[in-house]
């Protein structure tokens, strides 16, 4: 997402969103839960609580556990999920690699927009059932 | 060092650099101090308290908890100045309450200004910037921007072009009779809903996203919408609208015709008013800094900024002001910083002060602690600590292996403390409870300990000493 785009116009092309329309698109795009990370910085900490749902904008970040690299996230990857739905401490670093901007849905209204959103509930479902599909197949 | 403005941000950073001995010039395009409180808001107080009379008194530092609108200092003269004008019929001050106690400050802080001085643009030569000002070029090694969110910005509505912005909001009495279209739901949406209610005979306000009530009904804001808000849930004529907005069109009797689409409930909404307002908000007025690479966020309204307020792009550009803001910080819970106003870019801007200090090279003032002072220190600081009252869950006090203590951003601290470091702060969490939370470098992880709320939240009892002792 260049400065300046339009936040809904870059939501509509992630597939976590595909089947709103564009007023439900314009009442998710609040340009007041956009974040922004210098390259380097870290995003989430292991550990700490009260973290939230975060949907990358643009940038690549890094999912680390201690110096190991666990995983690659790229424009319209989603994380925090995990910690936020059980109500946990993170179990990862998430670490900014270039400069990053996220869309956050705060932890306390995660719940709220979900339900809100049925379809985008059914696409994370979706996600979640394909990470783990892939850490089974592994293990196997 | 230059520092750009001489708002509220401005004056406080150049207060904090010059009592650090930092040479530095202050250059505003404006006449007079003040920033935006020199104009806005337009009918109504600010959002934030200032009490006159407080569990403290108004020269003491930890009476500023009370006092959410002065500048901070060290001379006990120069503190509270916001009380000291305020006429006390709100316990929230007036514009212009606000814009003489900040030309008091400026004055007797002796805050030196180049008034009538225009930034005009940037140019980088080397490792240092040069501002191209209606006076001449300044090159300097670091530059702080304290530039306000103050230039108005319209979200990208065909058609919005047409209607005028809440800057060119006319004179009430122009809007007798007649109804009134506000696009946005936000603050200044709602101060003219409620300044013209009186006037106007409907009023539409229109934006995707609901009004937080919940949040609201314990923010100061509050006062700007109770009465509209209360207006349209009995149906009095006024109209809090959720929708996304196709179009607005002229009419051919001079009003304005809105096509949009239902959020909250779906379903397509059209109106007609007689006129319209823009309350879409502000932007930082960056000139041609993103052409130099800055980085922003919120639609390009503001610059996205490191836990240290220096832009995440641009080495050696910082923030001051309420364009702190674009350090979000950790939002634990979902709860904010207070960088917006100035009772959090307040503290911002003295740590501000230190860290571009440091980064010159001088050597700073630390207090140092012994083994025994530690936690009756902690303590008095869960007590009136107002850093970290005021910016809860944002700003720490921290404490180093070696004794010496200092106000971090907490972001910062995580991220960079030494082995044996501890840090305090105030949260909330999302049910509204108040409670301390420490935090320890223990090799590579952070130990985060929130400890229990307090029905008084007197955090001075033998639980919160124990739980600090146990942190040592």
């Amino acid at each position: 997402m260049a400065n300046g785009e339009d936040l809904v116009e870059t939501l509509r092309r992630f597939n976590l969103f595909a089947d709103l329309d564009r007023a439900q698109l314009e009442a998710i795009a609040d340009p007041d839960s956009e974040r922004s990370f210098a390259a380097g910085e870290r995003i989430l900490r292991r550990g700490m609580s009260g973290s939230g749902f975060y949907v990358i904008l643009d940038g690549e970040a890094t999912v680390k556990l201690g110096d190991e690299e666990l995983n690659r996230l790229r424009q319209g990857d989603f994380f925090g999920e995990i910690s936020t739905l059980l109500d946990e401490p993170l179990t990862a670093d998430i670490t900014a690699d270039t400069p990053v901007r996220v869309l956050e849905i705060p932890g306390p209204r995660l719940e709220a927009f979900l339900l809100s959103y049925p379809k985008v509930m059914l696409r994370l479902l979706v996600t979640e059932a394909r990470r783990l599909q892939e850490v089974l197949a592994w293990r196997s | 060092m230059v520092v750009v403005g001489s708002g509220p941000g401005g004056l406080q950073t150049a207060y904090a650099l010059s009592r650090l001995g930092i040479e530095h010039a202050v250059i505003s395009q404006d006449d007079t101090p003040g920033g935006m409180f020199r104009k806005w808001p337009i009918y109504q107080r600010l959002l934030s308290w200032t009490k006159p009379d407080a569990p403290y008194e108004p020269s003491t530092r930890a009476y500023e908890w009370y006092d959410h609108n002065s500048l901070i200092a060290d001379e006990p003269e120069l503190r509270a100045t916001v009380a000291a004008e305020m006429d006390r019929t709100h316990m929230v001050p007036s514009r212009p309450e606000m814009e003489r106690a900040l030309a008091g400050f400026a004055e007797r802080g002796g805050v030196q200004v180049r008034y009538g001085c225009t930034w005009e643009s940037t140019r980088r030569e080397d490792d240092a910037y040069v501002l191209v000002t209606s006076d001449g070029e300044y090159r300097c090694r670091a530059v702080v921007f304290a530039l306000g969110v103050t230039d108005p910005w319209k979200s990208p509505i065909p058609g919005i072009d047409e209607v005028p912005h809440y800057a060119e909001t006319p004179e009430a009495r122009e809007f007798q009779g007649k109804s009134l279209l506000i696009i946005g739901k936000r603050n200044s949406g709602f101060e003219l809903a409620d300044g013209l209610e009186p006037w106007a005979r409907q009023i539409f306000l229109v934006s995707p996203r609901p009004v937080q009530t919940a949040t609201l009904a314990i923010a100061t804001v509050r006062v700007r919408y109770f009465e509209p808000l209360e207006d349209a849930a009995w149906g009095g004529g006024t109209f809090a609208l959720d929708a996304a907005v196709d179009r607005i069109e002229r009419t051919s009797a001079g009003g304005f015709k809105l096509h949009a689409q239902g959020t909250t409930k779906p379903g397509p909404i059209t109106l007609e008013a007689d006129a319209a307002i823009a309350a879409t908000g502000f932007r930082t007025p960056l000139r041609d800094l993103r052409e130099h690479g800055l980085s922003t966020v919120a639609d390009g309204r503001i610059p996205a900024l490191t836990p240290y307020w220096e832009s995440t792009t641009l080495p050696g550009v910082y923030f001051a002001g309420n364009t702190m803001q674009g350090a979000a910080g950790l939002r634990k819970n979902g709860v904010g910083s207070a960088s917006g106003t100035v009772s959090g870019f307040r503290y911002n801007a003295r740590l501000l002060a230190r860290r571009i200090a440091q980064q010159l090279g001088r050597r700073l003032e630390w207090r140092e602690l012994g083994r025994d002072e530690i936690v009756p220190f902690l303590l008095e600081e869960l007590r009136c600590g107002s850093e970290i009252w005021t910016q809860k869950g944002y700003l720490a006090r921290a404490v180093y292996p070696d004794g010496s203590t200092d106000v971090v951003p907490l972001a910062h601290f995580l991220d960079h403390c030494e082995q044996g470091s501890i840090a305090l702060t105030v949260e909330m969490n999302a049910e509204g409870e108040i409670y301390p939370v420490a935090y320890v470098r223990d090799g590579e992880e952070i130990d985060e300990r929130p400890m229990s709320p307090a029905p008084l939240n007197d955090f001075g009892g033998g639980e919160y000493r124990d739980a600090l002792e146990a942190l040592l």
